[in-house]
């Protein structure tokens, strides 16, 4: 975090720079009004007499606004370039640790941290850090401006001025345990209120939904009761604060009034202190309101600096292009997800030729997205290595050899975008006549036809809801669009119903014509049209061979059809 | 949080009658009749909020006089009570704050526990016909961001302009008693900063404003595409223009943010400006009005009474939202419910037959029936499965049944008794429905599957997890059937959530049963002994089952097909 401020130091300094003139504004202001109060209540001076003074005073006030101006500006120039800095870097880092790392499972989380992570720094650069600066320097200005005027008054707040960030840490500390304690609490409040909501319809199916009423209000009583006891302390620190800085001004009033009796203190200099001590807590007493958003910024921008610290795994800077004969060989490949206790992959066997079609069947958590995951080169083997007609798939440009490869997954993703851009995602320069034809062969003419706009119809969360049939099918368009001789089909018809399952297999099947094809499956009624059925079981190829051939064997793939099919 | 308090397993009276919703005009009005129980605790936290502000306006005031009147070295006798006063302000300030601090929290947790009370009661029987995200977008998120939006109305739309109002008043009367004109110069800088400055910033602020909450929601979406559309953007080599993309939104975010900055950064420096102007033009004014003595006093107090009109922008903006979510829940819970239960319901038939008699249904007039002139009869015990693809209205025949909407046209009867007689607890008694769409609370996996039977006890809640097939996960669950399952049962997986929901079913025990896909995303072994525990269990009871997996079908009494609306016999 403090390597971002480093960048925007010179805004830091300019920052301070005009921090201390507005401090030394407010020093002249208190100068010219004690002046002119003084000269008109002691001195009996008019108006007119004191204008020039009065007048410098208004000037003074005009450049302190100006000043203000100048220093919320400069707080707003510190935080922008920041934030569209780290924004830039994190979504930098994530494209280059890529699919493996921002996997479904942590996504979720990832967004946020590039949303209200992002956002939530804001506080910490706009107004934590420069309320820190502003609270360092404001009240020594004021200090310097109240040593030669009255050295008591000094000397009072010299000593009380550190006590606020001491009170601030030392309560902080406890208090701001207490506090965030609370603000869980209230979040489980919340969230139990959203749960009830959300199982509405559940509740009424078991006749519970009319008892949630008093529940919901007692359940927010108690938390109530639990919470006042808890604020009673937190909110100590504030009262202490203010205790602080009030008093201490009542005692330099006392103190100051005592001494003007006694005649050892000038009444300009004392109405000078008078004015100017309030000013100088102010920026403490703001720095401690702000404290919280620093905390919450810091954990913010923790998460962000753990995620750019993350290791990039090594890059294939291959160079050489697609060899002629374009078998797959996968040899002793084992593979190891850095977080896992043991390896998914280990000392896989295969070969797929030209034009062969094999699936992969076995159950979840054998490892088959993984193959996949290889195959795509999202990640690279551990052990052993993939080849293509010989050559290392890592020595193969990873754009060429991505270009070989239509995929459509489980879940494919819908940009947001129209449904015409989420299809040239596939081949930007494709004719409208070929995206026709995908869209035809895919079967998903028809509705997309019935689509508001037709293929202008914006996709993604903001835009229109699709099914997942219709998801797949346009996933499917944009593998027929692509045309490329490797083909990935991962647990598509995994979430489809019998009709969506039958339409979408009939679709594939066109699209497996001629092309090298791995086909994951769950389900084995789809498999028996393929050349090859690959097992796996423990990480492991556990059998191999044709449809016919593995029912005859009675292994692992006659139990895993006998289930499905009885 | 493993306790069943929390998920509503108390018994209450049926008669405890939740407080209703306020109807009048102003949305304002309204609002402010809700919060009208809790008068006493906003008063006095407001009162709070004005001695806290009024105790600095104090301190100044009387430290001035104080040293004004010390210049005049007078005998330390004649400061004993202006040393008391300054004292006294100079503690009393603190304790104003802390006191008004606990009482506007207290108030506010008040009017947060009545708002949801109120809200759920209202919203409660328009579930889920008129809150459903069947076309009509995110509606119960919307709620819920409006009922919180609502929880802090008080503490930051109300209390801020009423203490404004009260210290307003108490210092420009205070000024005017030395001098009207005092009093004018007051006011006038009260209003400039209290109302003229909010206007100017929201003006100025609007069209930035809407363009930064555009632009942020492309970004977002930039984003989210980057990060879930990961494995695409790679594959299909375009992460080049997802990032520039992201530069082009994060520059145009950057230049709305400048230009909120902008309008930040005039608001203070005009702040600066009018607060220690009117303390001069008070002064300047003063000097001929008053006498010598007050000059300082005077000064110095107006400065302080800037506290309490400073916080009214914020109260502005926020009044706009606060408004808006107000508007927005009002006229939801205003919705005429989708089913209206018979004010003299007929009790219970015996016969445990269901009847689905020319039922067409739409779920809006303007759209093609779901269900047209559809007949099922099934007698009681009879098992029944219907099958067909997704969206056919499989789900439709559930919510009709369990009456959560009602039909177009035709009749549901149950034991040869419409449906719409009945009354809706004793007809939702009769059925005890699996589907798709239920909720796993963020309790524990027991308390979930309680959820099926009232005071259901605690073995037979463990029965019934052992017979929808929970055994083994639960031996595998650190605190087994007592931990919690996570928000919408986040921790267990697609199966297994199924299960759970299965299993309260088998708990519920009731006459009919709808089990809607009791076995999707089962692998198939599991799905086969889930079947047998189900057939068992059922012993005689009418089943409806709706589904798209052709399994077990032979142990059924009648299959049919549904298609466009109605059915079909089945043909294998």
């Amino acid at each position: 975090m403090n390597q971002e401020a480093q960048k925007v130091r010179g805004l830091y300094a300019l920052h301070l720079l005009l921090s201390a003139g507005g401090a030394l504004a407010i020093v002249a202001q208190a100068m010219w009004i004690s002046r002119v109060i003084n000269a008109v209540f002691l001195g009996r001076q008019t108006l007119i007499a004191v204008g020039t003074d009065l007048l410098l005073a208004v000037v003074t006030v005009g450049v302190r606004a100006g000043l203000a101006w100048g220093t919320s500006l400069s707080a707003a120039a510190i935080t922008i370039p920041v934030k569209t800095g780290l924004r830039a870097r994190l979504m930098a880092h994530l494209t280059r640790l890529g699919p493996a790392y921002t996997s479904e499972a942590r996504s979720g989380e990832l967004v946020l941290t590039a949303t209200e992570g992002i956002d939530a720094l804001d506080a910490y650069f706009r107004d934590y850090l420069p309320g820190v600066v502003t609270a360092l320097f404001v009240p020594l200005i004021i200090l310097i401006g109240v040593f030669p005027v009255d050295l008591l008054s000094f000397v009072i707040l010299v000593i009380t001025a550190p006590l606020i960030p001491l009170m601030m840490i030392l309560i902080g500390k406890s208090a701001g345990a207490l506090a965030r304690r609370q603000y869980q609490e209230m979040g489980r409040l919340g969230a139990h209120f959203l749960d009830v909501m959300q199982g509405l319809t559940t509740l009424k199916l078991f006749n519970r939904s009319r008892r949630q009423i008093e529940v919901i209000g007692r359940i927010t009583h108690e938390f109530r009761e639990a919470t006042l006891g808890v604020l009673r302390v937190a909110f100590l620190s504030a009262f202490m604060l203010e205790m602080l800085a009030t008093l201490s001004v009542a005692i330099v009033a006392v103190e100051i009034g005592l001494r003007l009796i006694s005649g050892r203190m000038s009444f300009e200099g004392a109405l000078f202190v008078l004015i100017v001590a309030p000013e100088f807590y102010a920026p403490l007493r703001l720095l401690g309101a702000k404290f919280h958003a620093g905390t919450e910024g810091a954990a913010a921008a923790e998460r962000i600096f753990e995620i750019l610290d993350t290791p990039l795994p090594q890059r294939s800077v291959g160079k050489s292009s697609i060899p002629a004969d374009r078998t797959l060989r996968l040899e002793a490949v084992s593979f190891h997800y850095p977080q896992s206790s043991h390896a998914t992959l280990t000392g896989i066997d295969l070969i797929i030729r030209q034009g062969e079609r094999v699936a992969l069947v076995g159950e979840s958590g054998g490892g088959k997205s993984t193959l996949a995951a290889l195959l795509l080169r999202f990640i690279t083997p551990t052990q052993g290595q993939i080849t293509l007609g010989g050559i290392s798939l890592q020595e193969i440009a990873l754009d060429q050899w991505r270009a070989q490869i239509g995929w459509v997954s489980q879940h494919p993703y819908l940009f947001h975008a129209t449904v015409r851009e989420n299809l040239l995602i596939g081949r930007p320069d494709a004719s409208e006549s070929a995206l026709q034809e995908a869209v035809r062969a895919a079967g998903a003419e028809s509705f997309i036809a019935q689509l508001p706009q037709g293929l202008d119809t914006p996709c993604g969360e903001r835009g229109l809801r699709l099914s997942g049939g219709q998801v797949q099918r346009i996933a499917a368009a944009r593998a027929f669009l692509r045309d490329a001789p490797f083909l990935i089909l991962d647990e598509v018809t995994a979430n489809l119903d019998p009709l969506n399952e039958h339409l979408i297999e009939e679709t594939l099947r066109r699209l497996l014509r001629g092309r090298t094809t791995l086909i994951i499956a769950h389900r084995l009624n789809t498999l028996v049209d393929v050349d090859r059925i690959c097992v796996l079981g423990g990480g492991r190829i556990v059998e191999q061979g044709s449809h016919r051939e593995l029912i005859a064997l009675n292994g692992e793939y006659r139990r895993l059809w006998d289930a499905y099919h009885i | 949080m493993a306790n069943i308090e929390g998920y509503g397993m108390r018994i209450i009276s049926e008669d405890q009658r939740p407080p209703s919703l306020p109807w009048g005009r102003s949305t304002i009005m309204r609002l402010l009749v809700l919060m009208r129980p809790f008068w006493r605790g906003m008063i006095l936290a407001i009162v709070l909020g004005a001695l806290t502000i009024l105790s600095s306006i104090g301190l100044m005031a009387t430290s001035a006089w104080l040293i004004s009147k010390s210049a005049l070295r007078p005998s330390i006798a004649d400061l004993g009570l202006s040393v008391v006063l300054v004292r006294f302000w100079g503690i009393s300030r603190g304790v104003f704050r802390y006191l008004e601090r606990l009482v506007a929290h207290d108030t506010t947790f008040r009017i947060l526990a009545r708002l949801r009370v109120i809200f759920y009661s209202a919203l409660e029987p328009l579930a889920p016909a008129r809150l459903s995200e069947h076309h009509s977008g995110d509606l119960l998120a919307g709620v819920i961001a409006d009922v919180d939006t609502l929880q802090d109305v008080y503490l930051r739309v109300i209390a801020p302009p009423a203490a404004a109002l009260v210290v307003g008043w108490i210092t420009v009367i205070l000024y005017a008693a030395f001098d009207p004109f005092l009093g004018l110069i007051v006011l006038s800088g009260l209003i400039l900063i209290g109302v003229g400055l909010p206007l100017i910033t929201y003006s100025m602020g609007l069209r930035p404003g809407k363009a930064r909450i555009e632009v942020r929601a492309q970004l977002q979406a930039t984003l989210v595409d980057g990060i879930q559309g990961m494995a695409e953007s790679h594959l299909y080599g375009f992460t080049h223009l997802q990032d520039q993309k992201l530069d082009t939104y994060s520059q145009s975010l950057a230049r709305s943010e400048r230009a909120m900055g902008r309008i930040d950064g005039l608001q203070s420096a005009l702040t600066v400006l009018i607060v220690n102007g009117t303390a001069l033009a008070v002064l300047a004014a003063a000097i001929n009005r008053v006498e010598g003595i007050t000059l300082a006093a005077l000064t110095l107090a107006c400065t302080a009474a800037f506290e309490a009109v400073t916080p009214l922008g914020a109260a502005a903006a926020h009044l706009g939202g606060a408004l808006d979510a107000a508007r927005h829940l009002f006229t939801t819970v205003e919705a005429a419910p989708a089913v209206i239960e018979s004010p003299t319901p007929v009790p219970l038939p015996q016969d445990h037959s269901v009847r689905f008699e020319r039922v067409t249904f739409a779920y809006r007039p303007t759209e093609a029936p779901v269900l047209k002139r559809f007949n099922l009869d099934v007698p009681a015990g009879d098992k029944v499965a219907i099958l067909g693809q997704s969206g056919a209205g499989k789900s439709t025949l559930t919510h009709l049944l369990a009456r959560f909407w009602e039909v177009t046209e035709g009749q549901i009867s149950l034991g040869g008794i419409d449906i719409r007689a009945l009354g809706l607890t004793d007809l939702r008694q009769q059925i005890g429905v699996m589907s798709q769409q239920a909720h796993l609370f963020n309790t524990s996996l027991y308390e979930n599957i309680r959820i099926g039977l009232e005071g259901a006890a605690d073995d037979q809640v463990s029965q019934a997890a052992d017979q929808a097939g929970l055994h083994d996960l639960i031996r595998h669950l650190p605190e087994g059937g007592d931990t919690l399952v996570g928000e919408r049962g986040a921790r267990l997986s697609g199966g297994e959530r199924q299960r759970v929901a299965l299993a309260r079913v088998l708990l519920k025990n009731a006459p009919i049963w709808v089990l809607d896909e009791p076995t999707a995303h089962l692998d198939a072994q599991t799905e086969r002994s889930l079947f047998e525990t189900i057939l068992q269990k059922l012993s005689g009871r009418t089943l409806i089952l709706l589904t798209h997996r052709r399994i077990m079908l032979d142990r059924m009494d009648r299959v049919y097909w549904l298609q466009e609306g109605q059915l079909q016999a089945f043909e294998g």
